[in-house]
């Protein structure tokens, strides 16, 4: 099968910019992704795009150049931008062009807005009940995770205090001072047991990558980066997942469980390869979970590897390296093109005062969300 | 006069049900009623009332207004934090739903809990909306 190689990855910072549209800041991001491959848009065979709040992405030609491109949009929750990755590396095999790029951008309203639960196939009672709320979820997950496996409250401000440390380290996240573990534990309690600073907030951002063959990859870089996986699964019967009623007695395991096991396979990669990792923090139980989940340690691990500091930029298993959705925000569509754009600054040893030591090969990011849908990339050098 | 906010429960009755539905052909059961089992794909479910008691699988609270369209006080002068459990009714099936009880101190995995009709917020028109929650069963009978 053709491999598949990173040449250029572009991020605009992660925030909140007045009036600034996300197509600007969708274009800036392409902008540095083209420029880092030392390429320009009339090099590009084709794109995949993806966003929450736009209608469709492909606008963005009008701003890059109206070259008469094939641009697919891509809509996948918080497993958007991991499906634009996806999408372009498999487009790469299947011929459609040598060079493509994915990108994603949002621009997430400030405050409450209003939510349609049919949207996703959910009654209207479910929102007039109060239950159609993602974070309760997490609260409830990571709540009944505690208990059984012994994780404390305290390490789960732990987690958030190390992304808040990181995101200071990274002069492009939303979130750049250090929050001392007291104050998140005395921060206001949004879902029992996670308070409002363990969790992430809805923001603007972009961020493209470009790919290209990979026996073509010479000639843009010296450093290419190579996709070994990418795999997205939803839920099986019997997880208890986001926005739901119901769930089987028979339990089932998170779909991310079977997209990280399907990726492992893909790459031929283990666990104990990986150097570096992004995880979905939608809170900071939320990455707890997902160490277990993606098989970095056995479930209860993470209280002793949190208190040791093994998930720290200059520990074994250093996690969120920028700071990760809690630093970062959650602009929807960028977000898992923000983790490839870490990975890969990681993988080349750019990533500055935040690098991880040691010179890593391997890069691991997962994102899961809404309704149950996760996916899991890999990349190495 | 008092309305359910849904058809989703036996209502009025002396000893509410939620309404669920099972497959004919896999034995699925789900909360509430579906037309198509999300096991086996079939359209063969048949309406199956749920036992009223069950065991508190994990719980939450939500110490927030929920966004609009929350039909409780959505803007926060007049919210009460409520607490959220995910129960499981035999071992028939597992539901989400609210709880009766907002203190987690006062809250345990495995807690026994009874299906309540509470009353949750009055309309425009002047009805008294009722809800259902779960509610701490405690000797036997429901704590409140």
């Amino acid at each position: 099968m053709t491999e598949v190689a990173i040449i250029g990855v572009g991020l605009h910072p992660f925030g909140r910019f007045g009036d600034k549209t996300a197509f600007q800041m969708g274009a800036e991001a392409v902008d540095l992704a083209l420029a880092d491959a030392g390429i320009t848009w009339p090099d590009v065979h084709f794109a995949f795009g993806g966003s929450w709040e736009v209608a469709q992405t492909d606008p963005l030609t009008g701003l890059l150049g109206l070259t008469g491109i094939p641009f697919m949009n891509v809509f996948n929750a918080c497993a958007t931008a991991a499906s634009a990755i996806q999408q372009t590396a498999n487009a790469i095999r299947a011929g459609v062009g040598d060079v493509g790029v994915a990108v994603g951008l949002d621009k997430h309203p400030r405050g409450s807005f209003k939510v349609d639960p049919t949207l996703v196939n959910m009654p209207m009672w479910y929102a007039e009940n109060g239950q159609y709320v993602t974070t309760k979820f997490f609260g409830m997950k990571i709540n009944r995770y505690c208990h059984d496996h012994g994780i404390s409250q305290r390490t789960l401000a732990e987690v958030a205090a190390k992304n808040y440390r990181n995101g200071a380290l990274n002069p492009k996240a939303f979130r750049r001072k250090p929050v001392p573990t007291e104050d998140i534990l005395a921060s206001p309690m949004l879902n029992y047991p996670l308070t409002g600073a363990m969790f992430c907030a809805p923001d603007e951002g972009a961020a493209a990558v470009v790919m290209c063959r990979a026996d073509i990859a010479h000639r843009y870089t010296d450093t290419p980066v190579f996709v070994r996986a990418s795999q997205i699964r939803t839920r099986n019967y019997g997880a208890y997942e986001v926005n739901t009623s119901w769930a089987a007695v028979e339990e089932d395991v998170s779909p991310t469980v079977y997209a990280s096991r399907a990726a492992y396979e893909q790459a031929g990669i283990a666990p104990s390869d990986v150097d570096v990792v992004q995880l979905q923090d939608t809170d900071s139980g939320a990455e707890v979970i997902h160490m277990a989940e993606n098989g970095f340690c056995a479930d209860g691990e993470q209280e002793k590897l949190v208190a040791d500091g093994a998930t720290e930029i200059g520990g074994p298993l250093p996690i969120n390296t920028d700071g990760g959705l809690i630093a970062n925000g959650e602009p929807i569509g960028a977000s898992g093109l923000r983790q490839m754009h870490e990975l890969v600054l990681q993988l080349r040893g750019q990533a500055g005062d935040r690098q991880v030591p040691g010179n890593p090969k391997v890069g691991y990011a997962q994102v899961y969300g809404a309704p149950g849908t996760a996916a899991v990339t890999i990349l190495s050098r | 006069m008092q309305k359910a906010i849904a058809d989703v429960f036996t209502w009025p009755s002396e000893a509410p049900q939620l309404i669920g539905s099972r497959c004919d052909d896999c034995g699925a059961t789900t909360f509430p009623a579906e037309e198509r089992c999300p096991r086996c794909g079939t359209a063969t479910m048949t309406e199956l009332l749920l036992p009223r008691r069950g065991t508190l699988v994990s719980f939450t609270t939500q110490g927030f207004p929920p966004i609009v369209p929350y039909a409780g006080d959505a803007t926060g002068e007049r919210f009460e934090p409520f607490g959220v459990g995910l129960v499981q009714l035999d071992d028939v099936v597992r539901v989400e739903a609210r709880l009766t009880e907002s203190d987690p101190a006062k809250l345990d995995f495995g807690m026994e809990v009874e299906l309540q009709v509470v009353p949750f917020y009055t309309d425009e028109a002047g009805d008294e909306i009722l809800t259902f929650a779960f509610a701490p069963v405690t000797d036997g009978a429901p704590s409140n």
